[in-house]
């Protein structure tokens, strides 16, 4: 049951990135393939119908873990307690930005709701890449199993360890890339026109910062995890999602460059998923690591509620995700097709 | 840890209270936007639609504003009160999770067709969006009514022997007679707030003499919907006061500054609680009508704080004092003013009575403050409880995040939520200046201008 209960939350929290990365992502690059209102707009128009429903993955993922794992998510919240607030004056900001931008015609409201949105989106893909960057690096878990920690402190990746370090920081700019290339593929895909142009060229330049980065990252998780990459090797389900994750970049190349813009964003879907996936599967049973040593780390056995709770859960749950992946069926299929700005007061 | 625990309390109890004055009205008017659309798709029904095109707008700007102050409900849970999600998680982690799978993410896939949706949609269409975002709102309602339900009476749970809850019967947790009334009495309390803010508008309109037709649509239904709502409020907070009767009889005795148990008790309509010394100053009472009120018969004794230790005393008794009389006080104003302008709209003379348009025009933020109230009344009754008779609130916060990182995320939610409620009432304000209208032209109207 903790294993269901460890994929569901990994599986939600994995389509939460491939899904609120798209808007996330459309909203770093705005600034630079979006230039007029109107594209602005062809921007919003594209991510305006998904991007209420994309952040409720996050609260799911979030309810998920509250269930199953309730020792996790009470130390992993509280012990991040800075960079969670933080979070949630970005998504507090960003939500008001794409809801009310378009609301007044007046060329100064909508550049400094332009900044914001563009602003908060960045921020919150560092620090979603950080938050990734310091589940693998490890907290300074206690004997209670409580940890706080510090925005940053020396940014080194050994105790005192802080959020931010110079690892967590790799992490975060390789998020801010993937997301970044993530939304562009999706912004091709989704508009035409200028902006339509200007997002496959963002497209393969973020694509090979990507490529370039990937590696890179990884190396530095074995350095600062040794354990991660043993693991994997064990484990056919973490290899099968590590080559989904290959599979997924070299279909955004191929796609990128003989054109495609649909199959560019399922590779793009596809890598996302395929990291985080191999990176879960990896991990298991761990969900927090202790930097003090393995035996104070937070996994799936120790972290976790009572096991008839969750069986209860599971009902439920198998009732509840088929009706959401429904709902996003019926977004998707409402709105096929490229996205025009709409006209004034008429919507985003 | 004690002194940070003043300022968890005050940051959950500072955003929920903000929070809470969106999705009020949002449960409220998707209620009567259902009824709008409804009526709107009967033949000539086509003013009920412009109605309902003005009311979907100011309901997508609450429901923003609902959504970003509400992500941070969620949070908080783990942010501040680790202790307690570790300790109650199983259980309560079942309704917030389910919040999430069965209500946002119904509300949030159609939104947008809501709001934006009118022209791509057909007539049945539409009115299928409305009735979905009423439905998620309202399933929303009933999960976060459930959890708080058992916070306030316990049920379907076992203790685990590692002392934390662990659920047992899932139906007795989800189907708990106390959730069941209190999201009676919640809900038809959110239809007050829509109906009033309904009918406030149609009276501001009427009174300057703007958008006539609507503006009485806007009084009809407002007045109507307000006066059935406000009968309903009063019968299911009769029955909620009686399960605090029988469940929490010292928030009871808190919340009508009863320090004495007895026999015959005196329902208090106002006075002030003087707990040093323990009795009610200046008090007026009308005799006996608490007993009866709470047990239904004019003998019943009626337990005062005397009959418990102080330890187990809420821990701000003038305050939930306040809360409850202000929302019996302000229920009472809201039925009467609702009876009043329905037997004027009976009479064919609601539109022409400018002292009763002057009263719906001002009484918007009475429910409000009756909804808040109630809340409070709730919240502080439930204390010194985080899980009533189970578990201390003492006991529930964080044990890593100090008040100095509290009192910095309170005062930056102080800052951000300042800057949003003025943003808001300028969209507002902008909404209602701008009025209800018929639906603009299919070929797209030439937009201003616009430089970036």
């Amino acid at each position: 049951m903790f294993e269901t209960w460890y994929a569901i939350a990994a599986l939600m929290l994995a389509l939460y990135v491939a899904l609120d990365g798209f808007d996330l992502g459309a909203g770093i690059v705005s600034p630079f393939v979006a230039r007029s209102d109107t594209e602005r707009r062809q921007v919003l128009a594209a991510i305006g119908p998904y991007w209420d429903g994309n952040e409720v993955w996050l609260l799911a993922a979030g309810g998920a873990l509250f269930v199953a794992f309730p020792r996790v998510l009470a130390s992993g919240i509280s012990g991040f307690y800075f960079a969670i607030v933080l979070v949630l004056w970005c998504l507090l900001g960003r939500g008001i930005a794409i809801e009310f931008r378009s609301h007044v015609a007046d060329p100064l409201w909508r550049a400094a709701w332009d900044f914001v949105f563009a602003a908060a989106s960045t921020l919150l893909a560092v620090f979603f890449g950080a938050a990734f960057g310091n589940l693998m690096r490890g907290v300074p878990l206690d004997r209670e199993g409580w940890f706080a920690l510090a925005l940053f402190t020396d940014w080194s990746a050994r105790d005192p360890v802080g959020i931010l370090d110079w690892y967590t920081t790799l992490t975060g700019v390789f998020a801010l890339a993937a997301l970044a290339a993530h939304g562009a593929v999706f912004l091709a895909w989704k508009t035409d026109g200028p902006v339509h142009d200007r997002s496959r060229r963002a497209a393969r330049r973020l694509w090979v910062a990507v490529a370039v980065l990937w590696p890179v990252v990884t190396g530095a998780s074995q350095m600062v995890n040794p354990s991660l990459f043993p693991g994997m090797g064990r484990r056919g389900l973490a290899i099968a999602a590590a080559l989904l994750a290959v599979a997924g970049i070299v279909v955004v190349f191929v796609r990128l460059a003989r054109g495609g813009d649909f199959g560019a964003f399922l590779g793009s879907c596809a890598f996302l998923l395929g990291v985080i996936g191999a990176s879960a599967a990896s991990y298991f049973p761990v969900m927090l690591r202790a930097t003090g040593g393995d035996a104070l780390s937070l996994t799936a056995y120790t972290g976790g509620g009572d096991e008839a709770g969750l069986r209860v859960a599971l009902r439920w749950f198998l009732v509840g995700a088929p009706l959401a992946l429904i709902y996003l069926a019926v977004v998707f299929r409402l709105h096929r097709g490229k996205a025009v700005a709409a006209a004034e007061g008429e919507g985003y | 840890m004690d002194d940070a625990l003043v300022f968890h309390r005050l940051q959950f109890a500072f955003t929920i209270v903000y929070h809470y004055l969106f999705p009020q009205l949002t449960m409220g008017l998707a209620l009567l936007i259902v009824i709008m659309k409804a009526l709107g798709l009967r033949a000539g029904g086509e003013r009920w639609n412009d109605a309902a095109r003005f009311w979907i707008r100011i309901f997508g700007i609450n429901f923003a504003v609902g959504v970003v102050t509400g992500i941070p409900m969620e949070f908080q849970f783990g942010t501040n009160w680790a202790k307690f999600s570790r300790y109650a998680g199983n259980v309560i982690g079942q309704t917030l999770a389910m919040e999430g799978l069965f209500a946002f993410f119904l509300e949030s896939s159609f939104l947008s067709l809501l709001v934006w949706g009118e022209r791509r949609l057909s007539k049945v269409g539409h009115f299928l969006a409305a009735l979905a975002l009423f439905l998620g709102s309202w399933i929303s309602g009933y999960f976060i009514i459930a959890t708080n339900a058992f916070m306030q009476y316990p049920a379907g749970h076992a203790v685990a022997a590692d002392g934390t809850l662990r659920l047992v019967d899932f139906g007795a947790f989800v189907l708990s007679p106390w959730a069941l009334v209190q999201y009676a009495h919640n809900m038809v309390a959110a239809v007050v707030t829509g109906a009033f803010v309904m009918a406030a508008v149609g009276a501001y309109y009427t009174l300057t003499g703007r958008h006539g037709p609507t503006a009485a649509l806007f009084l009809r239904l407002g007045v109507t919907a307000g006066l059935v709502a406000t009968l309903l409020v009063t019968l299911t907070g009769d029955r909620q006061a009686k399960m605090v009767a029988r469940h929490q009889p010292a928030a009871l005795a808190a919340m009508e500054g009863r320090f004495e148990t007895g026999a015959h008790a005196g329902l208090v309509v106002i006075g002030q609680p003087n707990v040093a010394a323990r009795r009610l100053d200046n008090p007026v009472v009308i005799p006996w009508a608490l007993s009866f009120l709470a047990f239904g018969t004019f003998h019943a004794e009626v337990k005062g704080l005397d009959a418990f230790p102080p330890d187990a005393w809420p821990d701000n008794i003038e305050l939930l004092y306040y809360a409850f009389h202000i929302m019996a006080g302000l229920g009472t104003i809201l039925t009467v003013i609702a009876l009043v302008g329905g037997l004027l709209w009976w009479a064919g003379r609601l539109e022409r009575s400018r002292p009763m348009l002057w009263i719906l025009m001002l009484a918007f933020p009475l429910p409000y403050i009756a909804n808040t109230v109630g809340w409070m009344t709730a919240e502080l009754g439930r204390q010194p409880w985080l899980v009533y008779g189970l578990f201390r609130t003492a006991h529930g916060a964080s044990p890593t995040v100090h008040s100095g990182t509290v009192i910095f995320t309170l005062i930056g939610f102080c800052g951000l939520y300042l800057a949003l409620g003025i943003l808001f009432l300028f969209m507002i304000g902008r909404e209602i200046a701008h009025g209800p209208g018929p639906l603009s032209p299919a070929v797209p109207r030439q937009a201003e201008p616009v430089h970036v």
